[in-house]
């Protein structure tokens, strides 16, 4: 592969024929073999540390298992926050006094606790409130308890929910601010009334600079479930990094357990950050969002190419 | 409180920003058929009294009355006047100086946006009344076209097309022509004038184009600092100016 015109033998020459034949090679070759070298060299590592293959292989069945309930939480954690950053993204840009401060306690508690102090609140905090205001007043219905003695599971996909809910509040905001007030003014002077010209002007259009930071939190969240296990999930329902504990604490296998939930969250992450990217690419293709003046440009269209 | 013989009426009409008195005690009538152009320096107040009309501004002092909806300006927006003002805004097409097509609907979407969500007609009866105005706007061929894939006048033939769906008693235009190239003024002016000529409709028409007023308007109308300070045919207003506010505008513009 080297250039054999050149015959000389000093260090130089040999630098000079090196960084030839490198630049020969594509570049994202180059940093295809780095990542190579990285697995090679924790392989290693991981060998010498006695790694234990076979009880991984026995167990990944039984941690991959607890996926559909990662899902089922991340799926509902976003479904909850998608709806409650519509509202309040609303409120915030609202003219009622009532809206307007509803949805800006809501986004400055949920922005200014932690999250897992949250998730605490509502799963033991709730039924201790519950419990004592039956005390206090005894003649409460009975079906009043399932409302504040949750399931581990639902009491942190609410707490996801409202959490997440509150920083896409924000997001929402900008992408509804983001529609030129034009666009609202075109809809009043149809004769729109407020929900048709939310509905089917400025959402519309603040949707395609929604969608993809939503994507980002989506995946933020898939790795947040990790932490409804702290709510002690029990075995029937645990999710992935629930289960990983159970079986890397019993055998004391906590390293083998922990990178195989670490690379199953790390392969769900690349899955929907490859739809994500698909999906952003369609929203943004063949549009432009605001200026009116950018009128005689050819039309713009998907181009379909997947950026690497 | 009906009107006879008017389709829009306005009196003693202010219009304040803070400090600012943008429009100082403004009447005008419009009858049926009339095409009024209304000239003037920027910041004069003619775009404002354009806007208060259909309550895009809220008028500080002041009555509007569209097409027999009267409505006092000032004070607070209560759900009933609300629903007066949406009344009022139907009846009274607008079409401005940057379009404002809606992005993310083709041109004729956009025309029966109007009559499918406003109006509650059904999707084939919106889409009959798209298609003969973009005929008559001379673009049937792009219906199926978004806005960015248009010209600017293409764009602005389209939006007037929106406007026209409502089947508007009155149009509104807001420096209808100011955004566009000069290549592209022509087609857009071609489209007004045949309103004028052949529907008959009524019209308020913001422009500097004065060659265009010259032939189309009934009557022009001199705003200067937010007052009407003359009105007549445009044989009087360009040929014999009586105020010499009118006269200076005039010298600088023709």
């Amino acid at each position: 592969m080297s250039a054999r015109r050149h015959v000389g033998t000093t260090a130089g020459d040999r630098y000079d024929r090196l960084s030839l034949a490198s630049a020969r090679v594509p570049f994202g070759l180059k940093v295809a073999a780095v990542w190579v070298l990285i697995f090679i060299v924790l392989g290693l590592f991981f060998a010498v540390a006695q790694f234990d293959v076979p009880w991984m292989r026995d167990q990944v069945s039984y941690i991959v298992g607890g996926l559909r309930y990662t899902l089922y939480i991340a799926v509902g954690g976003i479904a909850l926050a998608v709806a409650l950053a519509v509202l309040g993204a609303l409120g915030r840009i609202s003219q009622n006094p009532i809206a307007r401060g509803i949805s800006g306690f809501y986004v400055s508690f949920f922005r200014g606790t932690p999250l897992i102090v949250q998730m605490f609140l509502i799963y033991l905090a709730l039924p201790q409130v519950g419990i004592n205001l039956e005390g206090s007043y005894p003649g409460m219905p009975d079906w009043l308890s399932s409302v504040y003695v949750l399931e581990p599971a639902v009491a942190g996909t609410l707490a996801l929910g409202l959490n997440y809910g509150a920083y896409m509040t924000e997001i929402f905001r900008a992408g509804i601010q983001s529609v030129s007030g034009g666009q609202g003014e075109a809809a009043d002077a149809l004769g729109m009334t407020y929900g048709q010209k939310m509905r089917k002007i400025v959402l519309p259009q603040a949707f395609r600079v929604i969608i993809p930071p939503t994507g980002n939190e989506f995946i933020a969240m898939l790795k947040d479930t990790a932490m409804v296990s702290f709510l002690g999930v029990t075995a029937a329902s645990a999710e992935i990094f629930r289960r990983s504990q159970q079986a890397g604490n019993a055998d004391f296998k906590n390293l083998e357990a922990l990178l195989l939930v670490a690379g199953i969250y790390w392969a769900l992450t690349a899955v929907f950050t490859f739809f994500q990217r698909r999906l952003e690419e369609r929203v943004s293709a063949g549009y432009v969002r605001t200026s009116p003046l950018r009128t005689r440009e050819a039309p713009i269209r998907p181009s379909g190419r997947e950026g690497a | 409180m009906t009107s006879t013989e008017a389709v829009v009426r306005v009196e003693g009409l202010h219009k304040r920003f803070g400090p600012l008195e943008v429009l100082k005690g403004v009447d005008l009538t419009l009858h049926p058929g009339e095409v009024v152009v209304i000239f003037g320096r920027s910041g004069s107040g003619k775009s404002t009294l354009l806007r208060c009309i259909n309550f895009l501004e809220e008028p500080t002092v002041g009555t509007i009355e569209v097409d027999g909806i009267r409505l006092a300006g000032g004070g607070h927006r209560t759900k009933a006047k609300r629903e007066q003002i949406r009344q009022l805004r139907i009846r009274a097409g607008m079409v401005s100086q940057d379009f404002n097509l809606f992005p993310h609907l083709t041109a004729l979407q956009n025309v029966c946006e109007g009559p499918l969500t406003v109006l509650g007609k059904s999707g084939a009866d919106s889409a009959v009344i798209g298609r003969e105005l973009l005929e008559v706007v001379g673009l049937p061929e792009k219906s199926d076209q978004y806005p960015i894939q248009l010209s600017g006048g293409q764009q602005q033939r389209v939006a007037i097309a929106r406007a026209l769906a409502m089947n508007p008693r009155i149009m509104l235009f807001d420096e209808p022509t100011s955004a566009l190239d000069p290549e592209l003024i022509g087609e857009v002016l071609a489209v007004i004038r045949r309103l004028a000529t052949e529907i008959g409709m009524t019209m308020l028409v913001v422009t500097h184009e004065m060659g265009f007023a010259r032939e189309v308007a009934s009557r022009m109308v001199f705003c200067h600092e937010g007052e009407i300070i003359e009105q007549g045919s445009p044989a009087e207003v360009i040929g014999d100016p009586q105020r010499v506010e009118t006269r200076r505008f005039l010298d600088a513009v023709l």
